[in-house]
C-alpha cells in the first residue's frame, strides 16, 4: 500500500518538524470546536435536563425534533447560518461572514443537538431511579435538574465528547461559513479537503492522521481525568 | 452544602470555558488590526498557487492583507452579488459583464488568461490525442461513448465545457451514462476522472499543479476555442456600503499594474508558465 506509506511519512514528517502553519491550523481547529462545544454544552445541558423533567403538551414533538436534528446535514447547518451572516441577511451589518465566530456559531448549531437529545436520555433514567428521594426530599421537577446534571456527570462526559467528535470532523458548515481562508479560517478538516482537491493525497491523509492523534489526545484527557474524579468522588 | 459545591464547579466550568475564548480573542483582535479585503475567487487560482506567490508581494507594498474564499465562477459571483466579498477575480467573460450589467459590480477588467485542455486516459479510446480542434475531439468521445467527466457546478470551466458541447452541436445528457456530472471543484473533478480513465475538460493551471494525475496526460491543446480569460471586478460600492472601496481599488489597480502584471508572469511550476497577463484595456 505505497498510498499509507506516503501518508503516514507525511504525518510523521508534519508532526517532528512543528510545522507553523499546520501548528496554527490545528490550533484553530481546536479553538473553534472547543468553543462551540462550550456554547452547546451551556445551552444542550439544560435544555436536554428540562426536557427530561418538564411536563408540557407538545413535549414529544420536541424530543423528536432535537432527535432528528443530530442528523443535520452540516452543510445545511452551513448554509442557514451563511444567509443569517451574509451582509444580505439578517445579521449582515455585523460583518461576521468568513470569520471564526461564524464557525463556531455554525458548529454550536450541529453539536446542541446532540448534547440536548443525549443528556435528555441520561436524566431521564436517573430521574426514574431518583424520583421518589428527590421529590421526598421537597425538590421541585425543575429544582431537582443541577443535582441530575451533576449526579450524571461521568455520563454526561461522553455525551459532550460525542459533540466534540462531531465539531472536529465536520467540514461541509465551516467550509461554507469560514471560507477556508489561508491564515483566517483554514482548518485541519478544510485543509484535508484542499491537499485532496489539490491531488496530494498523502499529503492529505497525513494530515488526517494528525487529526486523529488530537482527537485521541482528548479523549485520552477527558478518560484519565473522569477515571480521577471518579476515584476522588469514592 | 451539596448545592453550594454544584455552584462551585459550576462556575469554576464557567471560568474554564473564559479561558478558551480568551484565548481565542487575542488571535482575533492581531487579524482585525491590519487592514484586508475579502476577495471571491476562482479554485483554480488559489489551488494553482497562483495567490501564495501574488499576494504577499501586495500586502507587502500595501499592508493590506488579502482573505480569498476560492469556490466556482457561479458561487463566487453569487457571493459578491450579496456584498460578501469586496473583489471578484474570476473566468467567465459573459457572466462577469452580466455582473456589471446588473450593477453588482462595477468597472471589469481583464486580468490574464490560460488556457484549458482536453485531458484524458494515455489508452484514448476516441483516438483524439494531439488533435488541435477540441470540438472534433468531442464528437469523438461522444461517438465511441467513451466515459467523460463534468463539472457540472456552474464554474467557469463547465461553463466553457458546456459551450464547446454547444459548438459540438451535441446534448452530451442525451446518450446514456458515459457524460458523469460530477458537481464538483476542479481538483475532486480530476481526481474522479483519475479513477474512472475518463477525458476531462481542465485549465491548465490546476492541471499543471494537481498530483493524482494517476494515467492521464493532455491530449488535446491549442485550440483557440480554449482560451480562458481571468476577469476583476470591483464589487459594487453603491449597493454595498461596506465593501471595502478603497483598499479594494487598491488591490484592482495593483494587480493590472506593470508590476503586478510582472509578478504573474514570473509565476511558474517546474518552469511552465501558468497564467499570461493581458490587461492592457477596461472592458465593461
Amino acid at each position: 500500500m505505497q498510498g499509507f506509506d506516503e501518508a503516514l511519512a507525511a504525518a510523521w514528517r508534519l508532526i517532528v518538524t512543528g510545522d507553523t502553519a499546520l501548528v496554527e491550523i490545528a490550533a484553530l481547529s481546536l479553538k473553534v470546536s472547543l468553543t462551540a462545544v462550550f456554547c452547546a454544552a451551556l445551552i444542550g445541558l439544560p435544555l436536554g435536563a428540562a426536557l427530561a423533567l418538564a411536563r408540557f403538551p407538545g413535549r414529544g414533538a420536541v424530543i423528536v425534533v432535537i432527535n432528528a436534528l443530530m442528523g443535520l446535514p452540516p452543510v445545511v447547518a452551513g448554509l442557514l447560518v451563511y444567509l443569517l451572516l451574509s451582509r444580505a441577511g439578517p445579521l449582515g451589518p455585523y460583518g461576521l461572514l468568513f470569520t471564526p465566530t461564524a464557525m463556531v456559531i455554525a458548529q454550536t448549531l450541529l453539536v446542541t443537538p446532540i448534547i440536548a437529545a443525549l443528556t435528555r436520555q441520561v436524566v431521564a433514567d436517573l430521574w426514574t431511579e431518583y424520583s421518589e428521594q428527590l421529590t421526598s426530599l421537597g425538590a421541585g421537577r425543575l429544582r431537582a435538574v443541577p443535582t441530575l446534571l451533576w449526579d450524571a456527570r461521568f455520563s454526561l462526559v461522553t455525551a459532550i465528547l460525542a459533540g466534540l467528535g462531531r465539531a472536529m470532523a465536520e467540514v461541509g458548515a465551516i467550509l461554507v461559513v469560514g471560507g477556508n481562508i489561508d491564515g483566517v479560517t483554514r482548518t485541519m478538516t478544510t485543509a484535508i479537503a484542499l491537499e485532496t482537491s489539490k491531488g496530494d493525497l498523502p499529503l492529505a491523509l497525513g494530515l488526517g492522521i494528525v487529526l486523529l492523534v488530537i482527537v485521541l489526545v482528548i479523549n485520552a484527557a477527558a478518560h484519565l481525568f473522569g477515571a480521577t474524579a471518579r476515584r476522588a468522588a469514592g | 452544602m451539596r448545592l453550594f459545591e454544584t455552584t462551585r464547579r459550576a462556575v469554576m466550568a464557567a471560568a474554564m470555558g473564559a479561558a478558551i475564548w480568551g484565548f481565542a480573542a487575542p488571535a482575533g483582535a492581531q487579524t482585525t488590526e491590519k487592514p484586508f479585503i475579502t476577495v471571491a475567487s476562482t479554485t483554480s487560482t488559489e489551488q494553482s498557487g497562483l495567490f501564495k506567490h501574488l499576494l504577499p508581494q501586495f500586502t507587502e507594498k500595501t499592508g493590506i492583507e488579502v482573505r480569498v474564499v476560492a469556490v466556482g465562477t457561479g458561487q463566487a459571483l453569487k457571493i459578491g452579488e450579496r456584498g460578501d466579498a469586496d473583489v471578484v477575480f474570476v473566468h467567465a467573460r459573459s457572466a462577469e459583464e452580466d455582473f456589471v450589467a446588473k450593477g453588482f459590480g462595477v468597472g471589469r477588467s481583464d486580468v490574464m488568461y490560460n488556457d484549458f485542455v482536453l485531458v484524458g486516459p494515455k489508452s484514448d479510446p476516441a483516438g483524439v490525442k494531439g488533435s488541435r480542434d477540441a470540438v472534433k475531439a468531442l464528437q469523438a468521445i461522444a461517438g465511441k461513448k467513451a466515459p467523460f467527466v463534468s463539472r457540472g457546478d456552474d464554474s467557469g470551466t463547465h461553463k466553457a465545457e458546456l459551450d464547446l458541447w454547444k459548438l459540438a452541436a451535441l446534448d452530451p445528457k442525451a446518450g446514456g451514462n458515459w457524460y458523469r456530472e460530477t458537481g464538483s471543484g476542479m481538483g475532486p473533478a480530476l481526481n474522479t476522472a483519475a479513477g474512472m480513465d475518463a477525458y476531462i475538460l481542465a485549465d491548465r493551471g490546476t492541471w499543471l499543479s494537481f498530483k493524482n494525475r494517476g494515467d492521464l496526460a493532455i491530449l488535446v491543446e491549442g485550440d483557440d476555442r480554449l482560451f480562458n480569460q481571468y476577469g476583476i471586478i470591483l464589487v459594487n460600492p453603491a449597493r454595498h456600503a461596506h465593501v471595502k472601496e478603497k483598499e479594494a481599488r487598491a488591490f484592482i489597480d495593483w494587480v493590472i499594474s506593470p508590476e503586478g502584471q510582472a509578478a504573474i508572469a514570473s509565476y511558474r511550476i517546474e518552469g511552465e508558465q501558468l497564467f499570461f497577463p493581458n490587461a492592457s484595456k477596461k472592458g465593461a
